[in-house]
């Protein structure tokens, strides 16, 4: 199989790592992790300005727009008519049609609200955006992001900044073995051996944001993902070996040597 | 009168436009989107529109965030 680029909508990647710019200990630390990580598109939340402190240099100076696309997020909504509303402020705000749709429907596990994701997500569809949606790890909700016409599936590998690793495997490679949309693994990967694990099993993107940032050294991890990313996706594309039980000798048995024992 | 602003009771001066607002509040536009009783105003409109009594404004920008 050829390693191909990923195709979001009408979006084209060389990357299969998006990164979140949440939780870093300094914007330039940020900006260090993001150059490592070798992703072409980071996630930003939208927020009420402060009216007390309206100046100064925000998030996106940060953010070269020539090397990063920008893929504003709906986090902290917990109804499709908030997120609505909030994919349209960051629409006019950051002039992209992209939109990480997330309709949250729990506060502890922040596990989505498949009812009101599908809803906003039909509404977001119809007014022009591009939607990914988070979504769990059901190949139904997943299906009905699809035909209400989502341009990926991004079902979550375990909850958001839990950093657990690929809890749900099966139900990942279900997911994607159905999805006619890419399906982009958000939210649960904690270390590089878990980026690897997912992208092995077919997914076509990994999206990241504690993983790096909570990281002790945040740009060495951005850079262990970036490689843990390709290993992944070529292991994927290779296909792996047939597990067996016993073992299976790498070296022939014939023509072995004999030492002048008696017998 | 009164209008809510990013969740503030303010006072407005009758006649200010979304605008004059941002220009008295300091905010630059880079980056930043308003919307008034839950419609996004585009930036080319925001001279149109006056603010009226008891209308409440969002003003918001991008942050960190995954």
């Amino acid at each position: 199989m050829k390693n191909e680029e990923l195709k979001i909508g009408e979006y084209t990647f060389g990357s299969r790592l998006i990164v979140g710019t949440g939780k870093y200990p300094s914007l330039d630390v940020m900006q260090a992790a993001h150059e490592a990580s070798g992703a072409e598109m980071v996630t930003v939340a939208i927020r009420r300005i402060h009216l007390d402190d309206p100046s100064g240099k925000t998030l996106i100076d940060y953010i070269d727009r020539a090397k990063f696309r920008i893929l504003p997020n709906t986090a902290g909504c917990y109804s499709a008519k908030d997120a609505i509303l909030t994919a349209q402020l960051a629409r006019e705000a950051l002039e992209t049609d992209l939109i990480k749709l997330e309709v949250i429907g729990d506060a502890q596990t922040l596990h989505p609200d498949a009812g009101e994701t599908i809803a906003a997500a039909e509404e977001l569809v119809k007014q022009g955006f591009t939607v990914l949606p988070y979504v769990g790890d059901d190949p139904v909700a997943c299906k009905r992001l699809e035909e209400v016409g989502c341009a990926a599936v991004m079902p979550l590998a375990a909850p958001i900044g839990s950093g657990l690793g690929v809890c749900n495997r099966y139900s990942i490679a279900i997911i994607k073995e159905r999805a006619r949309v890419p399906v982009i693994v958000d939210a649960g990967v904690g270390t590089a051996s878990d980026a690897a694990i997912a992208m092995e099993l077919g997914v076509d993107a990994l999206l990241m944001n504690t993983g790096i940032a909570a990281a002790k050294d945040p740009v060495r991890m951005a850079s262990a993902m970036r490689h843990a990313v390709l290993a992944g996706r070529e292991a994927y594309l290779a296909g792996r070996m047939t597990r067996r039980l016993y073992a299976n000798a790498s070296s022939p048995m014939q023509d072995l040597i004999s030492s002048g024992h008696d017998g | 009168m009164r209008a809510s602003i990013n969740g503030e009771e303010r006072d407005v001066r009758r006649g200010t436009t979304l605008f004059d607002l941002l220009q008295q509040l300091g905010i630059a536009m880079r980056g930043v989107a308003v919307a008034r009783n839950d419609r996004v105003i585009g930036r080319a409109q925001l001279a149109d529109e006056q603010i009226e009594e008891g209308d409440r404004i969002e003003i918001i920008r991008a942050v960190a965030g995954g």
